[in-house]
């Protein structure tokens, strides 16, 4: 049995192929302009990897922002059963996962056997997403994967724009006023996790708490959610691959 | 839709902007209903309604008007239709359910007021509606905080009158409540110039109790399963009442529903009989919103129940006819309209026990509670509604739209999920 899964996300596409239930490779490449483009990629990469062909492959199973695109996908499944599933085999203690992407945050809580009991999403809105960090990570002038090594939690800048558009201006401001880059983005993270802990607390929080998502990386944010929601987050290996992993898991059903 | 451009013309409508939405409605139209299959064949009436929508109801509307009659655009199911036709005028539902026609709005309202009102104000400033501009008066309600100063802004373009609905429910309310219909009738009576009698009232009474009796027996039809029609048909069905006249509409209606009638008892349906049976509560859905009743059913999930004014809110509780002065026939039609519960009322337990007994009636899986955006009454008391959902054991997810399609996507993949939690 070879199942694939492939998390399209808005950013970055994840693939996870399982090979007889103990074998895993795993493929992460940037989304770009094209789905499904970056699925037949990952698809291509991860045979080659495991040394298979095409034809060995029993499904392939696509979640993520861009499952619909995917037309070798013999199903899709959305990111929130995915992540659960994902999560719930690398940490069966979990039942709540907070998950940040590129383009959305989700809280899903689940319960003793993976299955998801209930979820919030972020509204139409970049605030508490990683789309709300590479925005101001521009604005700083720097790469959103310089921003965890350079924020300094002792001099923190409090951000109050919730507004990915006004906290770009706030920060213009910040800056032209001579404050620490350094403390604006320890800000910056803990926006995120004040958002996204909110989130949380209003659907109700259980630990234990992992976090996921291509955000989960960072360990400024991190930092940030662990202390806006006072207690210890997990952080799976591989946090950026559980909805991939999830998506091949149910591919193997 | 036929060529009524001389009527939209005469209308002093702006005719380059509405030939936009000319063109786009058969699509979005084509694209979320006949794309249905297995629909019911006395859909085709509702589908011509809404094919010729702007032509053949302001047609008549107009015509009622060259033979001296009246007409008041109404936006709330508060506002006692009976009064209106007792007098002789017509009332039309005037609620914009586009994105459309948001940009207009937005011209003279802030950015974050609910597209309910946004749509209906930007309706009538562009001339981009015939309804809109075809209304001898608007009659207004203080339901929230955005149509009451929406009001005073059209009141400059249009004369609105407006009733002054309680938000408790207590004895002095409901009285209040009953004042305020008897200075509406007397509004009426002035602009139409025709008193009303015990003998009209009467009749009037019992025409919007049949309607109501006729979308009473529709949706107790979707309480099997299968279900033998769709939610978007039944959304499309509310949506129309609103505005067609009601004897024709009462009429094929119940030759619709004889049609479902012969469909249950053959077991057939739109549906198979193992789809999760899904329930709408919040804010209404003005016509052409149908947003998200097409996410739910293409995600292979029947809607099987509206607990909204374009629901169950606009026709549960007929009035009693049993009045024989107006006094009583207006303590009846006081007693009934102030039974529909609706968040702008403190406290408004009323709705969460609706909820909790139509989704026992209508054998519900799941509900998706929904409001427009910048609804501060329906997204508060979304906390009271989730809360009371999750002590019954009832799933439920919250969801915040407006009429653009931006969010579909991701209105989608919450809703997806949300089915996908209800397969275990």
């Amino acid at each position: 049995m070879v199942g694939i899964g492939l998390d399209i996300g808005s950013t970055a596409s994840k693939g996870v192929l399982i090979h007889d239930n103990n074998q895993h490779y795993r493929e992460i490449l940037p989304t770009g302009w094209s789905p499904r483009e970056a699925a037949g990629q990952l698809i291509e990469k991860l045979i080659y990897h495991a040394g298979l062909e095409r034809s060995d492959i029993s499904r392939i199973y696509a979640t993520g922002y861009g499952r619909i695109a995917i037309s070798d996908a013999d199903k899709t499944i959305t990111e929130i059963k995915c992540h659960a599933r994902g999560v719930s085999i690398l940490h069966p203690e979990v039942r709540t996962i907070i998950d940040i992407g590129g383009q959305d945050s989700k809280v899903i809580k689940v319960n003793e056997t993976g299955q998801v009991i209930d979820f919030a999403m972020n509204d139409k809105c970049a605030a508490g997403t990683g789309r709300f960090l590479q925005v101001t990570a521009t604005a700083l002038g720097m790469d959103v994967s310089e921003l965890a090594q350079a924020e300094d939690r002792s001099q923190m800048i409090s951000i109050n724009s919730m507004c990915t558009v006004f906290a770009e201006s706030e920060i213009i401001g910040l800056i032209a006023s001579g404050v620490s880059r350094n403390g604006v983005i320890a800000g910056l993270h803990q926006s995120v996790g004040k958002r996204v802990s909110a989130m949380a607390r209003r659907l109700g929080i259980q630990e234990k708490i992992a976090f996921t998502g291509g955000v989960a990386i960072n360990n400024g944010v991190r930092r940030a959610l662990s202390e806006e929601l006072s207690c210890e987050i997990i952080i799976p290996d591989l946090c950026q691959f559980t909805g991939a992993l999830g998506a091949a898991l149910l591919a193997c059903e | 839709m036929a060529d009524y451009r001389q009527m939209w013309s005469d209308l002093g409508m702006d005719l380059e902007k509405h030939d936009i939405l000319c063109e786009v409605l058969p699509d979005a139209f084509g694209g979320v209903y006949l794309s249905q299959e297995n629909r019911p064949e006395g859909m085709d009436y509702f589908n011509f309604v809404v094919a010729e929508i702007h032509g053949v109801r302001p047609a008549e509307l107009i015509e009622h008007q060259q033979n001296g009659g009246k007409v008041f655009g109404t936006f709330c199911v508060y506002v006692p239709d009976e009064i209106i036709f007792a007098a002789g005028g017509i009332a039309t539902g005037l609620c914009g359910g586009s994105q459309f026609w948001v940009p207009g709005g937005e011209k003279v309202l802030p950015a974050n007021t609910c597209p309910l009102i946004k749509a209906s104000v930007g309706a009538r400033l562009d001339g981009t509606c015939p309804f809109f501009k075809i209304a001898d008066m608007y009659i207004g309600e203080t339901t929230c905080d955005g149509k009451k100063k929406a009001w005073e802004i059209l009141n400059q373009d249009v004369p609105v009158y407006v009733m002054d609905l309680p938000q408790m429910k207590r004895e002095k309310d409901l009285q209040a409540w009953e004042g305020e219909i008897k200075s509406l009738m007397q509004k009426v009576e002035e602009v139409t110039g025709n008193k009303i009698t015990i003998e009209a009232l009467a009749e009037n009474i019992k025409l919007i109790n049949e309607k109501r009796n006729a979308l009473a027996r529709l949706y107790a039809f979707r309480k099997n399963s299968p279900v033998p029609i769709s939610g978007k048909d039944a959304l499309l069905i509310t949506q129309i009442a609103f505005y067609d006249d009601p004897g024709r509409f009462t009429d094929q209606l119940n030759s619709l529903c004889d049609e479902l009638d012969k469909r249950v008892s053959a077991g057939e349906g739109v549906f198979p009989a193992d789809v999760p049976r899904i329930m709408i509560t919040g804010t209404p859905m003005a016509i052409p919103n149908w947003k998200l009743h097409h996410v739910v059913e293409t995600l292979g999930a029947a809607v099987v129940v509206e607990e909204l004014c374009t629901g169950v809110r606009y026709f549960e509780n007929p009035v009693n006819q049993s009045g024989s002065s107006l006094d009583e026939q207006v303590q009846a039609l006081a007693e009934r309209y102030m039974k529909t519960n609706c968040a702008c009322f403190t406290p408004n337990q009323g709705r969460v026990e609706d909820i909790l007994r139509l989704a026992e009636e209508y054998g519900v899986d799941g509900i998706i509670d929904c409001n427009l955006q910048f609804c501060g009454l329906y997204s508060t008391e979304s906390y009271l509604v989730q809360q009371a959902l999750k002590k019954a054991g009832i799933p439920v997810i919250h969801i915040e739209t407006d009429y653009s399609e931006q969010d579909f996507e991701q209105i989608r993949t919450r809703v997806e999920a949300f089915l996908e939690m209800l397969e275990k």
